[in-house]
């Protein structure tokens, strides 16, 4: 027997179907016009937060890039940058606001919390779609690093890759450096972070483990009592992995920021830091 | 020499005292109704009989045998004692066969063709045959009571306690219970069953034992106990049993 | 005289009239509503403002074609995982259920630890057991250490064997003490008594509970990933982070939905049978 309440049923959901398509996602944004030169500077920057300048990082944010995991000390090749742009855009240090988001939220579309994140992002055209990068401010290899008693640690060639258990960080290049150039037999292990993968590499679970060319030189000579630094993984097509810094997909502040390294590059700045805080860290063996 | 004698029994339950120094004596072949109000203990002196409960004080002894003592394993005791209880604790998830054949089988170790011939003999011989394959909530009530008096058989018992085995059942279901329990009686089987039944007591029971208290306060023939008893508390029993119709 | 031979009456006949006219009714009122409430759906979704982006982000056919091999080869890891799992934790659980209900002052310390476990176990988080097993323990370098994978079933039959533990013991206390009763009067010692009366009764009384947690079990094998080895969901990961699209892990869950099914269904065929047989007084 049809239900006298049925008809008033019906109407109750199609409100509510009405509703909840009213509930659309955000248009996405206007591309963001061109900022001229001339208005690279503090009061004329539209950021996260007025007068402020709020930058990002992981957490723990690692060394050499930072150290004692934290980034304002203004120490690490990354701290240094970082306030180096900011001084160049007009910010003082006492301007600057750190805050900590992890290495996939931060390439992964969306708004973002920060005006620029600093985290050894690598420049590559797939996140490009996904957010804005700077200029590049550091050239990186990929690097196989190993315990002193791992059967790779004497490795000089791919070829002597070929059956090793190999791991690195989640969503990283060097996962893909793993994937696309080493190419071993066996399927790399996955970790969540560096230090899980580290642990693992102390535990010989892995044999060896990539990570760009700085923290290999840190963790072999800071972190792994007898970690050893295998080789450099070779560069695949004629671009070199460059790192740069992430901003919000047609950030308005992307020009500025862009300007801001090149600058720091041409006059040195660049090269001074990567001196001061990565001196050590060249003549790592190429694999062929 | 009796088949079984109780000496001095005593449970108490927190500050339930339920037997309290009670004396019977069960001779072989010989059938003993116990009768009295709910909470008189007769459950009780069946679980204590067989060691299904510990006794608080007193003695049990089985063929001359004190099984009461705390060195004797109480498993081979029961193995001599067939008890079937007032709901029917047939296992739901077995079948009519498997329920009589699981103690033969697992505790005297037999082979299982051998106790399923004899299971379908007895099964036969109380008309249920047809059932073996049969699982218990196919059944009715009197039937799965049935089936319980003959897994108990199937051990081939010294003596069997029945415990209120007819009160679960629908009145019509009754009658093939007692009638199966008379034909226990004709092939001598030694038994003590607690009941409402009077009529039926009356017609079975070589003694009847009046429980009051925790204690024997009258036993006999059932003539004289049923009939004119001695004690007022019995006489007060059977008063309110004979108005509630139920002799 | 059988059903068969009865002819209805014609009032019987007019009722059964009516009552035809009505479920016909029925029938075509649920067809149209059901075919109204849908097409209103899928204009409302469809035409949405957000819907193309949305079903670009989460919904990308190339992208699911691309990785479900992938995505598969870590399902395979899951499953594998789950059947040892399973068969690990039901096993660890019987046992502890089983040595809780001991009675008897001589295996007090067994009761103990047994509950010590239980209590142990469900508190500790899974994640927490996996971190300490995958990654602390093979820091000891000991003779013999297990691979991750070893190490990642054994946390896993850890942590849900105290869940099942609990329930096996439930079940157990579940069947009626007339039982027992029964069974020990016939001469059954207490081990046998376990064995043929009490625990095929105590496990088909908890079949739907115990199938629900190995549902769930299926789910958590996949954190074992977090040691190295990749499965579906990590799978889908390391695709979304190389496509920024979404559908790879859309694709994931649907696969462990499937999944599941199976299981889901036969507990619901054990939960039905165990219910016709129910019978306890």
């Amino acid at each position: 027997m049809v239900n006298r309440r049925t008809p008033v049923a019906v109407a109750a959901a199609f409100t509510l179907l009405a509703t909840a398509a009213a509930c659309a996602p955000q248009d996405s944004d206007e591309p963001a016009t061109g900022v001229s030169a001339g208005a690279c500077v503090k009061d004329s920057l539209s950021t996260v937060t007025a007068g402020k300048l709020t930058i990002a990082t992981d957490e723990p944010a690692y060394e050499p890039w930072f150290a004692d995991n934290d980034p304002a000390n203004g120490k690490g090749f990354e701290s240094a940058v970082a306030y180096a742009i900011a001084a160049e855009l007009g910010y003082d240090n006492a301007d600057v606001v750190w805050t900590r988001v992890k290495f996939d939220n931060a390439i992964a579309p969306g708004e973002k919390t920060f005006d620029f994140d600093i985290n050894q992002f690598s420049i590559t055209d797939q996140r490009k779609q996904a957010v804005d990068f700077s200029s590049p401010y550091y050239q990186v290899r990929q690097t196989v690093i190993a315990l002193k008693s791992s059967k790779i640690a004497g490795a000089t060639s791919l070829a002597d890759l070929a059956g090793a258990k190999l791991g690195a960080q989640v969503g990283t290049t060097s996962y893909k450096a793993i994937t696309d150039v080493i190419k071993p037999s066996a399927e790399p292990l996955v970790y969540n972070s560096n230090d899980d993968a580290k642990k693992a590499l102390q535990n010989g679970q892995i044999d060896g483990l990539v990570v760009d060319l700085p923290t290999a030189f840190y963790i072999t000579a800071a972190e792994l009592e007898d970690g050893v630094i295998v080789g450099q993984v070779p560069q695949v097509g004629d671009d070199a992995e460059q790192f740069g810094l992430v901003l919000d997909k047609g950030s308005a502040l992307t020009g500025c920021v862009s300007g801001a390294v090149d600058a720091l590059r041409t006059d040195g700045t660049l090269g001074e830091l990567e001196t001061e805080w990565l001196a050590d860290v060249a003549g790592a063996r190429e694999l062929s | 020499m009796p088949l079984l004698e109780c000496r001095g029994l005593r449970k108490q339950f927190g500050g339930n005292v339920v037997l309290n120094g009670l004396d019977l004596d069960v001779s072989e072949h010989e059938v003993v109704a116990l009768i009295g109000a709910s909470g008189s203990g007769k459950s009780t002196l069946l679980r204590c009989v067989n060691l299904l409960e510990e006794i608080d004080d007193g003695m049990i002894s089985l063929d001359g045998e004190e099984i009461s003592d705390p060195r004797v394993d109480p498993d081979t005791v029961r193995r001599r004692i067939g008890m079937v209880f007032q709901s029917y604790n047939l296992f739901p998830h077995l079948s009519v066969l498997e329920n009589i054949t699981l103690a033969p089988r697992r505790v005297h170790r037999r082979e299982r063709a051998e106790t399923e011939r004899q299971a379908r003999e007895l099964l036969d011989r109380v008309g249920l045959a047809d059932k073996a394959d049969a699982y218990p909530d196919r059944l009715s009530g009197g039937q799965q009571q049935r089936v319980a008096i003959v897994r108990a058989l199937a051990n081939s018992p010294r003596l069997m306690l029945l415990d209120e085995v007819t009160s679960a059942l629908d009145p019509e279901l009754v009658g093939e219970v007692l009638t199966m329990i008379r034909d226990l009686k004709a092939d001598g089987m030694t038994m003590v069953l607690a009941t409402h039944e009077m009529g039926f007591a009356r017609d079975v029971a070589d003694r009847i034992c009046f429980l009051d208290g925790g204690r024997v306060i009258e036993q006999g023939p059932p003539a004289q106990v049923l009939g004119d008893p001695i004690e007022a508390r019995t006489r007060q029993f059977l008063h309110r049993i004979i108005e509630a119709g139920r002799l | 005289m059988t059903l068969l031979d009865h002819t209805p009456s014609e009032v019987q006949r007019r009722r059964q009239t009516y009552r035809r006219r009505q479920t016909v009714r029925s029938v075509l009122i649920a067809a149209a509503s059901t075919a109204v409430l849908g097409t209103l759906l899928v204009v409302a979704v469809t035409g949405a403002p957000g819907w193309d982006r949305v079903r670009e982000s989460f919904l990308d056919p190339g992208v699911a074609r691309e990785y479900l091999p992938d995505i598969l080869k870590g399902l395979w890891l899951n499953l594998r995982l789950l059947v040892f799992c399973a068969a690990g934790a039901l096993l660890l659980g019987l046992i502890i259920a089983i040595l809780r209900t001991l009675r008897g002052p001589v295996f007090f310390p067994v009761r103990a630890l047994a509950t010590g476990y239980t209590y142990t176990f469900r508190g500790l988080p899974l994640i927490i057991v996996l971190y300490l097993l995958t990654l602390g323990v093979p820091g000891l370098r000991l003779q013999g250490m297990p691979s991750v994978l070893v190490l990642g079933g054994l946390a896993l039959v850890l942590t849900y064997g105290g869940y099942l533990a609990e329930v096996f013991r439930a079940g157990i206390e579940s069947v009626h003490p007339s039982q027992w009763a029964a069974a020990r009067s016939l001469g059954l010692t207490y081990r046998q008594a376990m064995r043929h009366v009490i625990l095929p009764q105590a496990v088909r009384r908890v079949a739907p509970p115990l199938l629900n947690d190995v549902v769930a079990l299926q789910k958590d094998v996949g954190l074992v990933s977090l040691a190295g080895p990749i499965d579906a969901v990590r799978a889908a990961q390391i695709a979304t982070a190389e496509t920024f699209n979404y559908t790879p892990y859309i694709v994931a869950g649907a696969l462990f939905v499937l999944l599941a099914i199976p299981l889901i269904a036969v507990t619901d065929w054990v939960t039905l049978r165990a219910a016709r047989r129910q019978s306890g007084g």
